[in-house]
C-alpha cells in the first residue's frame, strides 16, 4: 500500500513540466533544505531529551547525598528525594565528633601553598625552555616530558625516606613542598603558551634595560593569566582531593587534610560495626562543597583548560 | 593524568600585540647577533639555567635520586628501622610466587580491561550528544564535569552507599525493572564491575576533550563528504573517527595508565584500619597492595621491586599502544 503512494508521488513528479532550459526545479531546493533543517532540529531535541535524562543520572548522586545528610540515621537508606523527617542533627554531630574545621584549615593551607608554588615554579621553568636557546634544550625538555610517564610508585618510597630523614613526616610539609620544583605537566602546558607570545616584545624590553627576571615577571607572566589560572585550578583540585600522600605522611588526626579525615571517618563510623553512615554522608557533603564552589567560580577556565590538554596531547 | 608527548601542535593561545613580530616558538630572527656573541651566549646560558634551576634541583632530588635509590632498595630487605640488607634479586623471585601479588595483578588487569573501553564508549556517546545539543551544550558540559570535582574518597563513600546490595539506590532502581541486583559491595564477582560503573560517573574530563576534538573537525570535510554522497555512518567512519582519533588515543593511554594505578576509591571503600566487616580480596588492586607492603608491613625493598614491575608493565603497555596507534591514529599535517 505504501509503495503505491510512493509510485503515485513519483508519477506526479514526473508529470510536472520541467522548467525551460532543463534547469533543476528551483522549488524543490528550498523545500529539501527546510526538510534537512527540520530533521536537524528534531535531532537537537532528541539530544536534549537524552542529555536531560543522563544529566539527572549524573546529578542524582549529589542530590542523594545532600538529601541523606538531612535524614535521621534510620532513614538514610530510604532513597527518598525529600527527607521524611528533616533534621540538622547530623551537621551538629559531625562538627562535634570530628575536627572538621581543623581539617578544612589544614587542607586550605596545603592547597594554597601547593598551588601557588607549583604555578610560579612551573612558569619559571617553562619560560626557561620557551625564551632561551641553548645547547641541550631539546634533551632537557624531553627529560621533563619523560618524567610524566614515571608512575608515582617508583619514587614514593625514597621520597618518603627523604622527608623522614628531614623529620617532616607527620607534618604538612611533604604534601606541598615538592611543588617548589615545578611539575612536568604544567611546565609543558605553560611552555606551549609562552611559545605563542611575540619575541620582539621581550627583545624591546631588554633593550630598554629590563633584566631577564624583569622580562619574565613583569612582561611575560602578566600576559599568561589564562594559562596560569588553568594551572592554579588544576592543582587546587589535585591537592584538595589527594589521599595517598596524606595517608603516607599524616599520623595525627589534628594534622589531617579533608580526604584523610574523611577516610578516618569511614574507618571509624562505617567499618568496625558502627555503621553510622549519616556522619560519613554529612562529612562528605561538607568536604565536597568547597570544590564545587571553586568549580562554579572558575568553570570556563577549567573546561577550556581540560579541553586543551587533549588537543595538545 | 598527564601524558602529553606531542609538543608543538597546540591550538594557538590568544595572540598578544598582533603586530609584535614572530612568536617565541618561531625560528630565530636575524636581530641581536654579531657583537660579543660568545660572552652574550654564556650569560644567556647562565640565565636559562637560573630559570630552569627549580626543575633541575627537583629532578635530581625527587626523581633521579629516588629512581636510583628505589632500584637499589629493590635488591634489599629494608624496614626503615634497620639498615638495608642486600639480597640480590630475591625480591623479584618472590614476586613470581606471591599469590597476593598475582591476585592484585589479575584484579588490576580485569578492572582496566573493563573500565577503559566503557570509559571511551560512554565519553564518546556523551560528547556526540553534546555536539548536537546546540546552545544547551554548555549547561550539560557543566553537569557532566561536576562529578570530576568530587574528592575520590567521597566517590568511594558514594560507591558503598549507592551500590549497597540490600537497600542501595542502584538495586532499588534495578528492582523497578524486575532485576534482582547483585551484592555489589560484598560479592567478589561483582565488586570490580561495580567499581567500574562508579568510575563512569567521573568521565567528565574525557567528554570535554572529545567534544573539543569533535568541534575541531573542519566543516568543509563533512560538506565534501556529503557531495560525494556519504551518509551519516559513512561520514562518521571516514571523517569524524579519523579526525578525533588523536583525542581518542590520548584518552585511552591516559585512562589505561590511571586504571593500572587505581587506588583512592577502592582503598576508601574496602581497606583501612577499621575494616573488619568483609573480605576485600576482590578489590586488592596493585597500588593498594604496594602501599600495604611499603607502609603497613614496612617491606620497603619488596615494595620497591613491585614499583619497578609496575613501571615495566606500564611502559610495555604504553609502547604497544603507541605502535598500534601508528596505524590507527591520524595526525593532521603530521609527518
Amino acid at each position: 500500500m505504501s509503495t503505491d503512494i510512493r509510485v503515485a508521488a513519483a508519477e506526479s513528479e514526473a508529470a510536472r513540466p520541467l522548467p525551460a532550459g532543463g534547469a533543476p526545479p528551483t522549488r524543490t531546493v528550498p523545500a529539501g533544505r527546510g526538510g534537512a533543517r527540520a530533521r536537524r532540529r528534531a535531532g537537537t531535541v532528541l539530544a536534549w531529551v537524552a542529555l536531560s535524562l543522563l544529566g539527572i543520572v549524573f546529578m542524582y548522586p549529589f542530590v542523594w547525598l545532600v538529601s541523606a545528610s538531612f535524614k535521621p540515621r534510620s532513614d538514610v537508606f530510604d532513597n527518598r528525594l525529600i527527607p521524611e523527617t528533616f533534621t540538622l542533627d547530623n551537621y551538629v554531630q559531625v562538627w562535634q565528633e570530628a575536627p572538621l574545621a581543623l581539617w578544612l584549615l589544614n587542607t586550605a593551607i596545603v592547597t594554597v601553598l601547593a598551588a601557588v608554588t607549583v604555578t610560579i615554579s612551573s612558569a619559571m621553568v617553562a619560560w626557561g625552555f620557551a625564551y632561551f636557546r641553548f645547547r641541550g634544550r631539546g634533551f632537557l625538555f624531553g627529560l621533563v616530558l619523560a618524567t610524566m610517564m614515571l608512575p608515582g610508585a617508583v619514587t614514593m618510597i625514597p621520597t618518603f625516606l627523604i622527608w623522614n630523614a628531614l623529620g617532616q613526616v607527620g607534618t604538612l610539609t611533604p604534601l606541598w613542598a615538592g611543588n617548589l620544583f615545578g611539575s612536568a605537566f604544567y611546565i609543558f602546558l605553560l611552555r606551549q603558551f609562552f611559545l605563542g607570545l611575540p619575541r620582539d616584545l621581550f627583545e624591546a624590553a631588554r633593550i630598554d634595560g629590563a633584566s631577564q627576571w624583569g622580562v619574565f615577571w613583569r612582561i611575560a607572566l602578566p600576559l599568561t593569566g589564562p594559562a596560569l589560572a588553568v594551572v592554579l585550578v588544576f592543582e587546587v583540585q589535585a591537592v584538595w582531593t589527594d589521599l595517598m600522600k596524606a595517608l603516607i605522611y599524616l599520623r595525627d588526626s589534628d594534622t589531617f587534610t579533608i580526604p584523610r579525615g574523611l577516610k578516618s571517618l569511614v574507618d571509624a563510623y562505617g567499618f568496625g560495626g558502627e555503621w553510622h553512615w549519616e556522619i560519613i554522608i554529612t562529612a562528605s557533603v561538607i568536604t565536597t562543597l568547597p570544590l564545587i564552589i571553586v568549580f562554579f567560580l572558575a568553570q570556563k577556565r577549567i573546561i577550556d583548560g581540560v579541553a586543551s590538554t587533549g588537543l595538545k596531547g | 593524568m598527564s601524558t602529553a608527548t606531542r609538543p608543538g601542535t597546540s591550538s594557538e593561545p590568544e595572540s598578544v600585540g598582533a603586530s609584535a613580530g614572530p612568536p617565541l616558538g618561531a625560528a630565530p630572527g636575524g636581530a641581536a647577533r654579531v657583537r660579543g656573541r660568545r660572552r652574550a651566549r654564556r650569560r644567556n646560558v647562565l640565565s636559562a639555567l637560573l630559570f630552569l634551576s627549580p626543575w633541575i634541583i627537583g629532578f635530581l632530588i625527587f626523581t633521579a635520586w629516588p629512581m636510583i635509590y628505589s632500584a637499589y632498595l629493590s635488591l634489599t630487605d629494608y624496614d626503615v628501622i634497620n639498615d638495608p640488607e642486600f639480597v640480590g634479586v630475591q625480591n623479584y623471585i618472590d614476586l613470581a610466587s606471591d599469590d597476593k601479588l598475582l591476585l592484585a595483578l589479575g584484579n588490576t588487569a580485569l578492572f582496566t580491561l573493563l573500565q577503559v573501553p566503557l570509559y571511551v564508549v560512554v565519553s564518546l556517546a556523551l560528547a556526540l550528544l553534546l555536539d548536537r545539543a546546540g546552545r544547551a551544550s554548555g549547561f550539560f558540559r557543566t553537569v557532566f564535569f561536576l562529578p570530576k570535582m568530587t574528592p575520590p574518597v567521597a566517590v568511594g563513600v558514594l560507591f558503598l552507599l549507592l551500590f549497597n546490595g540490600q537497600n542501595g539506590l542502584i538495586n532499588t532502581v534495578l528492582g523497578w525493572f524486575g532485576i534482582d541486583g547483585p551484592a555489589w559491595t560484598t560479592d567478589p564477582a561483582w565488586v570490580k564491575p561495580g567499581l567500574v560503573f562508579m568510575s563512569l560517573w567521573t568521565v567528565g574530563a574525557s567528554v570535554i576533550i572529545l567534544l573539543a576534538a569533535l568541534r575541531n573537525v573542519p566543516k568543509e570535510l563533512y560538506e565534501s563528504a556529503q557531495l560525494d554522497g556519504a551518509g551519516f555512518w559513512r561520514q562518521s567512519l571516514s571523517v569524524t573517527l579519523p579526525m578525533i582519533s588523536p583525542a581518542l588515543f590520548f584518552i585511552i593511554v591516559v585512562n589505561t595508565i590511571a586504571g593500572l594505578q587505581t587506588f583512592d576509591e577502592a582503598y576508601t571503600a574496602f581497606f583501612g584500619a577499621g575494616n573488619t566487616t568483609y573480605s576485600n580480596d576482590a578489590a586488592l588492586f596493585y597500588v593498594i597492595y604496594l602501599f600495604q607492603q611499603a607502609f603497613e608491613f614496612l617491606h620497603m625493598g619488596y615494595a620497591s621491586a613491585m614499583a619497578w614491575l609496575l613501571f615495566l608493565v606500564i611502559m610495555v603497555i604504553t609502547a604497544i599502544q603507541l605502535i598500534v596507534s601508528r596505524r590507527l591514529v591520524y595526525y593532521e599535517g603530521d609527518r
